[in-house]
C-alpha cells in the first residue's frame, strides 16, 4: 500500500492539489481532502483492461487496426469528446490533421458562449490566487457554485489568511439568478450570501439593467424579472465601492438561446466598473474533463479553439457548423472517434448508429457497443500528464498513482495516426 | 558522416571572419576542422553564396498563455492565412500570431534556428514550455518574469538582503526552467491590481512602498551576482507614453552601470515635442546606449499593418485599450505573479504617431554604433509579425530603399524624423552580428551563433542579391545541428531543437519560507509548481541544454 500526498486533480477544474490518496494495487482511496467531485472520480474502479472489437476482446493491435480501417475509408471523420491530457490532445490533433477530421470538445457548446463573447469584445479576467488574496466582493451569476466545485469557497474565499485582507470572513458574496444549494457560501462569521433570485432566462435582462446602473444610465423600471431595481442599484454601488470585486459565471449553466450575449454583458459590465475608477475582474468557471486543455492545445496548434476541422487539409474554425450534435442530426458523419479518458459515464452521443471508436476510461458502459472500444488510463491516476485549470493560466502536473498497464490516450491515438500514414 | 560546404563566402563575426571564401566541414552535428585524408560523404557546392550561422531571435513571443489568448482572440486574422499540411509539415495558421508549427516552419524558412520567449510568467512557465515544445525546427528558451510577483515585492518591503533576493531569483529560474530574467513594467503590474493606473520610475507601489527604480536595481544586481550571462531583460516603465524617453534615460542611470538589456526600446523612446506632442527620442537614447557600455537594446521595430500586441504589462495595455483595432481586448491579473494584456493593433503609415514610431525604430538602429549591443526584433507580434524581418533587413542595408519608404509615410512624421539624413547602411557582417553572433553572446549560448571548430552546425546559406529582402526571405539551405532542414526556402525535414537553460547555484534553504508562502497564499503546492526536466523531455523530442554561468567552466 502506498500513500501519495499533494495529488493534483484533473476532475474538479479548480486544480486542487492537496489530496492524499492511498493506492493498493489497482484500488485508489482518497484519504484526505476529497470532495463530492474528486473522490468518486479518483476511486472509480478499473473494469475493462482489454480492448474490444464488435464486443469481443481483442489485442490492442487488432483494435487499432480496425480503427484505422474505419477511418481510412471515411469521408467525414469526427473526433469528439477531447477529454484527455495535453499529450493526449496533441496526439488527437495529429490524428485529426492526418485524417481530415472535425475536432469538437464535448463542453464546447457551453464554452462557446465565453469564446464568442471574448472573440467579439474581449474581457478582463482574473485567476484563483488573486481571488484568494484580493477579492472583497464576489458576485455569482446564474450558477450553483458549490455543486460545480464543492471546495471553491473553502479554498479561495474562506481561506484563513490572505496577503491583502485582514479578515477574509468580511468578504461579501452575492448570487444573482440561481440561489445556492447549500451553505458553502456562508462566511465563517455566519453571514449568508445575499441572493437576488431570478430564472436563468431572465439573466439577460437583469445583467443588462445592472450594467446600465453601473454606467449611470437612467433606468425607469422599478422591477426587473421580479428583482427590485433599487436592489440592483445597491449592487452597482457595491461594485463601485469594492477594492477588487470578482464577477463569476459558468457558461455551461447559462443554457438558453444566445447566452453568449449575456456573457458579453457581464464582461462589459466588468470593463465598465474598471472604467469607473476601481478594479474588478471576471472569472469564468469551467475547466472540467480537460475542456480548457482541449482549447489550449487546439489553440496553439491551430490558432482556434476546439471546435474546428481539417477537412480541407488546413484548420477551419466555426463554432456552429462543427458542432458534432448538429453534424449527427444532419447525417454528415461517417466515422466517429470519441475520446474520454476522465469520465466513464460520458459515453458517446449517437453511439452505434455510425461506425464508432471509443478511446475511453476503463469502466464505460454502453447502451450500444461501439465497433471499437479501447480502454485507456486516466491522466493523473494511471499516468503522468498535464491538465489546465479553469483559469486557463495554470497547467497542473498530474501524477501517476498506480501501475495499471493501461495505455495512455496519446499512445493509442499516435498508433492510429502512424498506421494511417502507411 | 562528414559533410562539406564548399566555396561559400562566410560571415562569422564570432571568429572575426568577414566575408571570406571558406569551406566548412560538419561531423556529428558540429563544425570540425578540415580532416586529413578523409573524403566527405556529402558535399554541397555553394560557391559564392553567403554563409552565416543560423539566426537567433532573442525576443519573440512564441510560447505562453498570453500568446495563446492572442491567437484565440483573432480567428479572422488566421482565416486569411491558412496553412495546409504536407507530407512532412503539420497544418496550422499564420498571420500576426501564428500557430506553433507554422511559427517553427516560417522561422526556419527565413534562416532562423533559435528563438527566445521573453515573458515567461513563472506560474505559466509550464505552458510556455509546452507551447515551445510544439514549435519545430528551433532551439528555444525563456526569460522568467519577476518584479511584480508578490513574493519578491514582500521581500523588498521587508528589506531582505541581496543574498536572499539572489537565492529566490535563482530558485525561480530553476523552477521555471529559464535562461534569463525579465522584468516588465517593474512593480507596475502589481500596482495595477491595487488600482494604480500608472507608475513612474520613482513612484511607489501603494501597497509595497517600493519603486520601479528599487526593483530594477535589485534584480539587475541579482542577475549579475548570480553570474547569469544574459543581462536583466527590461521592459521599462511607461511603455508607449509620449515623453517616456526621460523615464528610459533615468532607468539607465538607475542601474548604475550594472548590465541591463532594454527590450523593444523603440516603444520607450518617445519625446513630447511638436504640434502633436509626440516626437522622436532616438538620438538621446542612442547617445546614452553608445556611452553606457553596460547597456544593450533590441529595437521592437513596428511595421505597417495588422498585428496584435501581447504583453505582460497589463497596466499599460489597459491604458492603451482605447486604440484596439479591431475593438476587442483582453486584460488579466494573474496568480499574484504578474498579468497580461492583449490589444489588437493596426499600424498605419498615414497615422502620424504610427509613422513616427516606424521612423524612431529605424533611427535607433542606425544611431546606435556598436552592433554587438543592439538586436534585430519587432517584439513579435507587438511591432509586427517576425515574418517582416527580411523587409526590415533591407531597410537597414539599403539607404535608397529606406528613403523611398520614408517618402510614403505621414508627411508630418517625415518632417519630425532625422531618418532621411542618416547615411548609414548596415553591412553583411553587421547583420550577422545583430542576428547571430551578438544574439548568441548576449543570451549566453555556448556553441551557437558561430561557425568555429566545435560549434553546433546551425548554418544558413543565402544567394547574394542586391534586394536584401529577397535574399533574406529565402535561404538556399538551412542546416540544424548539421542536418539540412530547409532547401530553397522550404522545410524538407522536421526537427526539434533543444531548450536552453541556465542554472546558477542557490541556497536550498530558500524553500523553507517559500513552502510556507505557497501553502498559505498560493493555490498550488510548491512541489507542484516546480517544473521537472522530464516534463520537457518525456515526449521524446525535447531536450535541455544547460549553459554555464559567468566564470563557470564549460
Amino acid at each position: 500500500m502506498t500513500k501519495i500526498t499533494e495529488v493534483p486533480s484533473p476532475f474538479c477544474g479548480i486544480g486542487t492539489d492537496d489530496l492524499t490518496i492511498q493506492a493498493d494495487g489497482l484500488s485508489i482511496k482518497v484519504v484526505e481532502n476529497g470532495c463530492a467531485v474528486n473522490t468518486p472520480a479518483f476511486e472509480q474502479a478499473i473494469t475493462d483492461t482489454s480492448p474490444r472489437v464488435d464486443g469481443k476482446e481483442v489485442t490492442l493491435k487488432q483494435a487499432i487496426n480496425r480503427a484505422v480501417k474505419l477511418l481510412k475509408k471515411a469521408n467525414q471523420p469526427v473526433i469528439g469528446g477531447c477529454a484527455t491530457d495535453v499529450n493526449g490532445m496533441r496526439a488527437l490533433m495529429a490524428l485529426a490533421d492526418r485524417n481530415g477530421a472535425v475536432v469538437d470538445n464535448m463542453n464546447f457548446t457551453g464554452a462557446k458562449r465565453n469564446i464568442l463573447a471574448m472573440q467579439d469584445s474581449g474581457w478582463m479576467n482574473t485567476t484563483l490566487a488573486e481571488i484568494k488574496n484580493r477579492c472583497d466582493l464576489f458576485i455569482v451569476f446564474g450558477c450553483d457554485l458549490e455543486t460545480f466545485s464543492p471546495r471553491f469557497y473553502e479554498r479561495y474565499l474562506w481561506n484563513k489568511e490572505s496577503m491583502f485582507m485582514d479578515d477574509t470572513s468580511a468578504r461579501e458574496v452575492i448570487y444573482i439568478g440561481k440561489a445556492p444549494s447549500g451553505n458553502a457560501s456562508t462566511s465563517p462569521n455566519k453571514t449568508k450570501a445575499q441572493v437576488l433570485e431570478c430564472a436563468d432566462i431572465d439573466l439577460p435582462e437583469v445583467t443588462s439593467v445592472l450594467k446600465a446602473l453601473v454606467k449611470g444610465n437612467p433606468v425607469f423600471a422599478e422591477q426587473v424579472a421580479g428583482i427590485a431595481v433599487a436592489d440592483l442599484q445597491e449592487i452597482a454601488d457595491k461594485l463601485k465601492a469594492a477594492k477588487y470585486s470578482v464577477v463569476t459565471w459558468a457558461a455551461g449553466a447559462l443554457d438558453f438561446s444566445q447566452a453568449e450575449l449575456t456573457v458579453q454583458t457581464i464582461c462589459e459590465l466588468v470593463k465598465d466598473v474598471n472604467a469607473s475608477g476601481v478594479r474588478s475582474s471576471g472569472f469564468p468557471l469551467g475547466g472540467k474533463e480537460g475542456d480548457q486543455t482541449a482549447n489550449q492545445v487546439c489553440g496553439w496548434q491551430t490558432g482556434y479553439p476546439a471546435r474546428m476541422r481539417f477537412s480541407s487539409d488546413f484548420p477551419e474554425y466555426d463554432p456552429f457548423l462543427y458542432d458534432i450534435n448538429e453534424m449527427f442530426a444532419n447525417g454528415e458523419v461517417d466515422a466517429f472517434v470519441w475520446v474520454q479518458a476522465f469520465n466513464t459515464s460520458a459515453v458517446p452521443p449517437h453511439g452505434g448508429k455510425i461506425p464508432t471508436v471509443v478511446v475511453g476510461r476503463s469502466g464505460m458502459v454502453f447502451e450500444e457497443e461501439p465497433e471499437v472500444f479501447i480502454p485507456v488510463g486516466t491522466p493523473g491516476i494511471d499516468h503522468a500528464g498535464h491538465a489546465y485549470r479553469l483559469d486557463n493560466v495554470v497547467a497542473i502536473r498530474l501524477k501517476k498513482l498506480r501501475d495499471s498497464g493501461l495505455p495512455t490516450t496519446a499512445e493509442v491515438l499516435t498508433a492510429i495516426e502512424q498506421a494511417l500514414v502507411i | 558522416m562528414l559533410t562539406k560546404l564548399t566555396g561559400g563566402i562566410v560571415y562569422d563575426p564570432a571568429n572575426k571572419v568577414n566575408g571570406k571564401k571558406k569551406d566548412i566541414y560538419i561531423k556529428d552535428g558540429k563544425i570540425v576542422n578540415k580532416p586529413r585524408n578523409v573524403e566527405p560523404d556529402k558535399e554541397y557546392n555553394i560557391t559564392g553564396k553567403v554563409v552565416m550561422a543560423g539566426a537567433i531571435d532573442l525576443h519573440t513571443h512564441i510560447g505562453g498563455g498570453k500568446g495563446n489568448i492572442a491567437r484565440m482572440l483573432m480567428p479572422e486574422n488566421h482565416r486569411i492565412d491558412a496553412v495546409a499540411h504536407t507530407d512532412i509539415k503539420r497544418a496550422g495558421t499564420g498571420h500576426a500570431m501564428p500557430s506553433t508549427f507554422v511559427t517553427g516552419y516560417r522561422y526556419a524558412e527565413m534562416g532562423y534556428t533559435a528563438a527566445f520567449e521573453p515573458a515567461v510568467l513563472p506560474i505559466n512557465a509550464r505552458q510556455a514550455h509546452m507551447e515551445m515544445g510544439d514549435v519545430p525546427m528551433l532551439d528555444k528558451g525563456g526569460y522568467v518574469m519577476l518584479g511584480s510577483d508578490d513574493y519578491f515585492l514582500r521581500m523588498m518591503t521587508a528589506k531582505k538582503d541581496q543574498q536572499a533576493i539572489n537565492d529566490y531569483v535563482a530558485w525561480t529560474l530553476r523552477a521555471a526552467q529559464g535562461v534569463g530574467i525579465k522584468v516588465v513594467n517593474p512593480g507596475g503590474i502589481s500596482a495595477f491590481k491595487f488600482n494604480q493606473r500608472q507608475l513612474d520610475l520613482d513612484e511607489k507601489n501603494s501597497h509595497y512602498n517600493v519603486t520601479p527604480r528599487d526593483i530594477l536595481k535589485s534584480l539587475a544586481t541579482a542577475v549579475k551576482e548570480l553570474g547569469i550571462k544574459h543581462p536583466l531583460h527590461v521592459h521599462g516603465s511607461n511603455l508607449g507614453v509620449p515623453g517616456n524617453i526621460q523615464t528610459t534615460l533615468d532607468s539607465i542611470a538607475g542601474v548604475e552601470g550594472l548590465p541591463m538589456h532594454l527590450t523593444h526600446v523603440q516603444f520607450h523612446s518617445y519625446g513630447a515635442e511638436g504640434d502633436f506632442k509626440f516626437s522622436s527620442g532616438a538620438a538621446q537614447i542612442a547617445e546614452s546606449i553608445n556611452k553606457n557600455k553596460n547597456m544593450s537594446v533590441d529595437v521592437g521595430q513596428i511595421m505597417f499593418g495588422q498585428t496584435v500586441t501581447a504583453s505582460g504589462d497589463n497596466q499599460r495595455q489597459y491604458a492603451n485599450h482605447q486604440f484596439s483595432n479591431p475593438n476587442k481586448w483582453v486584460c488579466m491579473d494573474i496568480e499574484c505573479d504578474a498579468g497580461c494584456g492583449l490589444v489588437p493593433f493596426k499600424y498605419r503609415d498615414q497615422n502620424f504617431v504610427n509613422a513616427l514610431q516606424w521612423a524612431i525604430g529605424l533611427e535607433i538602429f542606425l544611431l546606435v554604433k556598436d552592433p554587438w549591443r543592439i538586436f534585430l526584433t519587432t517584439d513579435h507580434p507587438n511591432g509586427a509579425p517576425f515574418t517582416s524581418y527580411p523587409h526590415l533587413i533591407r531597410l537597414l542595408m539599403d539607404k535608397s530603399f529606406r528613403n523611398d519608404m520614408l517618402a510614403t509615410i505621414h508627411p508630418e512624421a517625415q518632417r519630425m524624423s532625422t531618418l532621411g539624413s542618416i547615411d548609414r547602411e548596415y553591412t553583411m557582417q553587421e547583420i550577422a552580428i545583430l542576428t547571430r553572433a551578438g544574439a548568441a553572446k548576449i543570451t549566453g549560448l555556448v556553441g551557437r551563433g558561430a561557425l568555429g571548430k566545435g560549434d553546433w552546425a546551425d548554418i544558413t546559406v543565402y544567394t547574394e542579391n542586391e534586394n536584401r529582402e529577397k535574399m533574406f526571405e529565402k535561404p538556399d539551405y538551412v542546416f540544424k545541428d548539421g542536418e539540412v532542414v530547409v532547401k530553397d526556402g522550404e522545410v524538407v525535414k522536421t526537427v526539434w531543437g533543444t531548450t536552453h537553460v541556465v542554472r546558477p547555484e542557490y541556497d536550498k534553504s530558500v524553500e523553507k519560507d517559500l513552502k510556507k508562502y505557497f501553502d498559505k497564499y498560493m493555490t498550488m503546492k510548491m512541489g507542484n509548481f516546480t517544473i521537472s526536466d522530464d516534463e520537457i523531455t518525456e515526449d521524446g523530442r525535447g531536450s535541455i541544454t544547460v549553459h554555464p554561468t559567468v566564470g563557470e567552466k564549460v
